[in-house]
């Protein structure tokens, strides 16, 4: 019995040591304390040396902690327990936000720079007068391919993914709607539909795509296509910039029957606590010094405009990034839908990803 | 059986000792090498390790893992030793074996469904998921190995040596504590051994029921393994790989030094689950 | 002492099982009736057995299950009976449990590097003048992968009813002028069936369900009961469905222990 003891006394002593020194590990890297900023954020979605300069600016320490989709992203917050302080949902889900009370809208009063943004990114329909929402970056949806396996410019549809020529060659990025989306636009419809015959229509164009699908993935993409694993892939703008960088056989191509463009926005969520920091970081993003730091380095597309003319030349006249008016007029961007639909959405492209 | 393995045996274990090893040996010797990818080999370097130690993030994680591993295996340790105490003295055979068969559910369970489950469990009390429902869950899933492990030592005792012990005025806490329990000591042992090695493994359970930021290693490894290749998580494997072999070594040690009477056998028992 | 301590005993250990046991099962089968309004329904239920969906995928991944646990019986086997005949038989059944400590996740993420394009794998194949393969994201791989990591859980309750084995037996069954075949098949592996059953118990349930092995290996393409599982409880938010899926692998899983279990019962009692 005494050994018992003696044991149980030495192994919780132990387990205190080892939460003692956790808990130190923690603080160092500034996970608690006053003087910090809780961003949320997708996965490599932020320049971390200007998260470095935003420290010896104004002494706040940024935590970040990431996500890889919008519905993951608004469990977590929906869910409780958690103390972020911005969180940078895509256009779609602000407007589920806002609808479902869970941010809280800007102090107009003391933001900075506002004026730096393009017209056309304020304003829009999901966040009417930006009330909640600055427009963070935005990007398309399209097809990145590689010129040691796919002829340049020879594949610039979505319909022609479906070719036999592609079996077991396509990765895919996980999310329903994109998936279904460029599925829908094949066939001329609207990446917002509520009709579910065409949505079923979708999903079965989709199974026969199936044999051309290699995996269905996030951020691990960008690796195997930088590494010639496979040769297609579906995937964000931002995602094919950085593969490109690392690999220069590799091209991105919206398709120019149409695609999804999307706006991601750095919003306050309900759960925010440090608001001196949230404004003082969100002036500073306005910054277009920094801003055009963040966009050379995630590779996205910044919506502000003092910022993309310090961009370099190339990247300015980048007609995959930055695409003329004539290809955005034929890009589609996501609306909120409601739930029963948005669960139609996921439980039939679960079914795709079930078809084997 | 005690007849020799033959030629061809012997050259089919080799074989499949090989492809048993290979994986691992294949990931500790990345570990080592200059480059960046598990590809080609570059020269050997300790510049992973470097990286490892200096990654604050990895090493408070690393130490939350093994945080959680002792404290959920004490108290499973506790819980099981009592339930086998219970299930020892159940009075019917019916009782006793409802009891052993509900103990047994959670160790056949699917991971996943103990993850699930539990995930409901804790959002119907709201409980916050993090450090908290994580140890509640190890220590939940760590409790049935701890009893069945227990359990043989305690049918093993002959009842006389207990009644003994209270024929000579024992009390009930001095027949526990010095007759009992010494007997079943291997038994608790190996319970707790076990129970760390279950909680280190898990990986299922823990990413059903983690919040909050806290993680632990299998789940950090996941998500950075999706990212794709890192040679730290290679890094990381060799000294998981060591640690391991120190938690066999301590294991076999108290195992020869306390009970050289109990065999040999318990620790493949215990490594079958 | 029995009646004093009895109830102190009784407590903790009733209140786990009540508590994370019975609770979290009772959850489980209440939440399946549930679509993502709240509502009750059989809706879950009825969707499951009538698409043809589901059906496919749980018809896929009994399918792979069984593939894994036969090729993990088909290597263990005779590597158990093997080693059960070795001098140091301890020793090199302690380097088979060696490989289960090491975790799970870091086996997967070396396959990663194994099995991808310029992987030691193809490497070795370009050396045999086999042209390269894609082999990462196929189902072989999964099924090989998985293989991998459960054959130690087979061999161990295979070698250790090869060990419970008195040596008489054989000898009478020599002395009877059986060949060694027949030694085998008529005397030894009859004698393992309990060893041969548990280790597809542990191996086969497992099996069903490896969630995070289809995503990292199997590249996401939803093939077992467990991914499906985790799709709709962590992404897709249909807490109903999937504890639907969840009853069907409860009750899957009873059906392998009922079939698994019968002798062992019989063991027990006698």
């Amino acid at each position: 019995m005494k050994k018992f003891l003696a044991a149980l006394i030495a192994i919780l002593a132990l387990c205190a040591g080892l939460a003692y020194g956790s808990d130190q590990l923690t603080k160092s890297t500034g996970d608690t304390g006053n003087k910090v900023l809780n961003l949320y954020n997708w996965g490599d979605y932020i320049d971390p040396s200007l998260l470095t300069k935003f420290q010896k600016e104004t002494g706040y320490h940024v935590n970040v902690e990431t996500f890889d989709s919008n519905e993951a992203m608004y469990t977590k917050i929906k869910q409780g327990g958690t103390s972020y302080d911005l969180t940078v949902p895509s256009e779609y889900m602000v407007e589920k936000m806002k609808a479902d009370h869970m941010l809280i809208p800007l102090d107009k009063s003391r933001l900075v720079g506002m004026n730096h943004y393009g017209h056309s990114f304020l304003n829009k329909s999901f966040d009417p007068h930006n009330k909640y929402s600055i427009p963070y970056f935005w990007g398309t949806l399209g097809i990145i391919y590689n010129d040691q396996y796919v002829k340049p410019g020879s594949l610039e549809h979505w319909n022609q993914l479906w070719s036999k020529k592609y079996r077991n060659d396509i990765m895919m990025i996980d999310s329903a709607r994109d998936i279904l989306g460029f599925s829908l636009i094949s066939m001329g419809q609207s990446v917002n539909t509520t009709n579910s015959a065409e949505l079923i229509r979708a999903k079965d164009k989709l199974n026969r795509l199936s044999p051309n699908v290699k995996a269905v993935g996030a951020d691990e993409i960008k690796m195997y296509m930088a590494e010639g694993e496979a040769p297609v892939a579906v995937d964000w703008s931002g995602e094919a910039s950085e593969m490109m960088s690392q690999n220069s056989h590799l091209h991105y191509v919206v398709p120019t029957e149409g695609s999804n463009m999307w706006f991601d926005n750095l919003v306050i969520p309900k759960t925010a606590k440090h608001f001196k920091a949230i404004y003082a970081f969100l002036n500073f993003m306005n910054q277009p010094k920094n801003a055009a730091q963040n966009a050379e380095y995630i590779g996205y597309s910044t919506p502000n405009m003092s910022a993309f003319k310090l961009l370099p030349k190339a990247t300015q006249d980048d007609k995959q990034f930055y695409p003329t008016q004539n290809l955005i007029d034929r890009l589609q961007v996501y609306s909120n839908l409601s739930p029963q639909k948005v669960q139609e959405y996921n439980d039939l492209y679960l079914e795709f990803k079930m078809h084997h | 059986m005690n007849d020799k393995a033959s030629r061809t045996g012997k050259i089919y274990i080799t074989i499949v000792f090989l492809l048993l090893y290979i994986p691992i040996v294949y990931l500790i010797l990345y570990s080592f090498s200059k480059g960046t990818t598990m590809t080609n080999f570059q020269g050997f370097s300790l510049k992973h390790y470097g990286e490892l130690f200096n990654d604050k993030r990895m090493l408070a994680i690393f130490l939350n893992t093994i945080l959680i591993a002792l404290l959920s295996s004490v108290c499973s340790t506790i819980i099981g030793t009592m339930g086998a105490l219970a299930v020892h003295n159940a009075k019917r055979r019916h009782e006793r074996e409802t009891l052993l068969s509900l103990n047994s559910i959670l160790l056949v369970s699917p991971d996943v469904i103990i993850g699930a489950s539990f995930l409901i469990f804790f959002t119907a009390l709201k409980l916050p998921l993090g450090f908290w429902s994580v140890l509640l869950s190890h220590i939940a899933f760590e409790i049935p190995i701890v009893l069945l492990l227990v359990l043989p030592r305690l049918d093993e005792m002959s009842p006389s040596m207990t009644n003994a012990a209270m024929d000579l005025g024992a009390s009930p806490a001095q027949t526990l504590s010095k007759i009992i329990l010494p007997y079943i000591q291997p038994g608790i042992i190996a319970g707790f051994f076990m129970a760390i090695t279950y909680s280190l493994d898990d990986f299922a359970v823990t990413f059903f029921v983690t919040g909050n930021g806290f993680t632990t290693l299998s789940v950090e490894i996941y998500s950075r393994a999706r990212q794709g290749i890192s040679l730290e998580i290679n890094a990381l494997a060799g000294i998981m790989f060591i640690f391991s072999l120190i938690l066999v070594g301590v294991y076999y040690w108290i195992e020869t030094r306390n009970t050289a009477t109990t065999g040999k056998k318990s620790i493949v028992e215990v490594g079958d689950r | 002492m029995k009646r004093n301590y009895r109830g102190l005993f009784f407590t903790p250990y009733v209140l786990w099982l009540a508590m994370f046991v019975i609770a979290p099962v009772a959850l489980i089968i209440y939440y399946s009736f549930f679509n993502i309004h709240h509502h009750f329904t059989f809706a879950n239920y009825q969707e499951f057995f009538s698409s043809g969906t589901y059906l496919t995928m749980t018809a896929n991944s009994v399918l792979y299950a069984f593939l894994i646990t036969l090729f993990a019986i088909l290597i263990s086997y005779p590597m158990a009976l093997v080693i059960s005949k070795l001098k140091h038989r301890d020793l090199w059944i302690l380097l088979v449990i060696l490989p289960t400590w090491i975790n799970l996740l870091l086996k997967a993420y070396a396959f990663i590097g194994l099995l991808s394009h310029d992987g030691l794998v193809n490497d070795l194949f370009q050396f045999f003048g086999i042209p390269a393969q894609h082999m990462l994201f196929t189902d072989a791989s999964f099924i090989l992968v998985a293989a991998y990591i459960q054959i130690p859980f087979m061999i161990l309750p295979i070698y250790n009813s090869l060990t419970d084995i008195s040596d008489s037996y054989i000898r009478a069954s020599r002395d009877l002028g059986a060949t060694k075949w027949q030694t085998l098949t008529k005397v030894i592996i009859p004698m393992t069936m309990p060893g041969i059953k548990s280790g597809i118990q542990i191996v086969f349930i497992p099996s069903l369900s490896l969630f995070m092995l289809s995503r990292l290996i199997g590249g996401n393409k939803v093939i077992t009961l467990g991914t499906a599982v985790e799709e709709h409880f962590l992404t897709t938010m249909n807490w109903g469905m999937g504890s639907t899926i969840g009853v069907v692998l409860i009750i899957s899983m009873v059906i392998v222990m009922l079939l698994t279990n019968t002798k062992r019962k019989r063991r027990r009692t006698s």
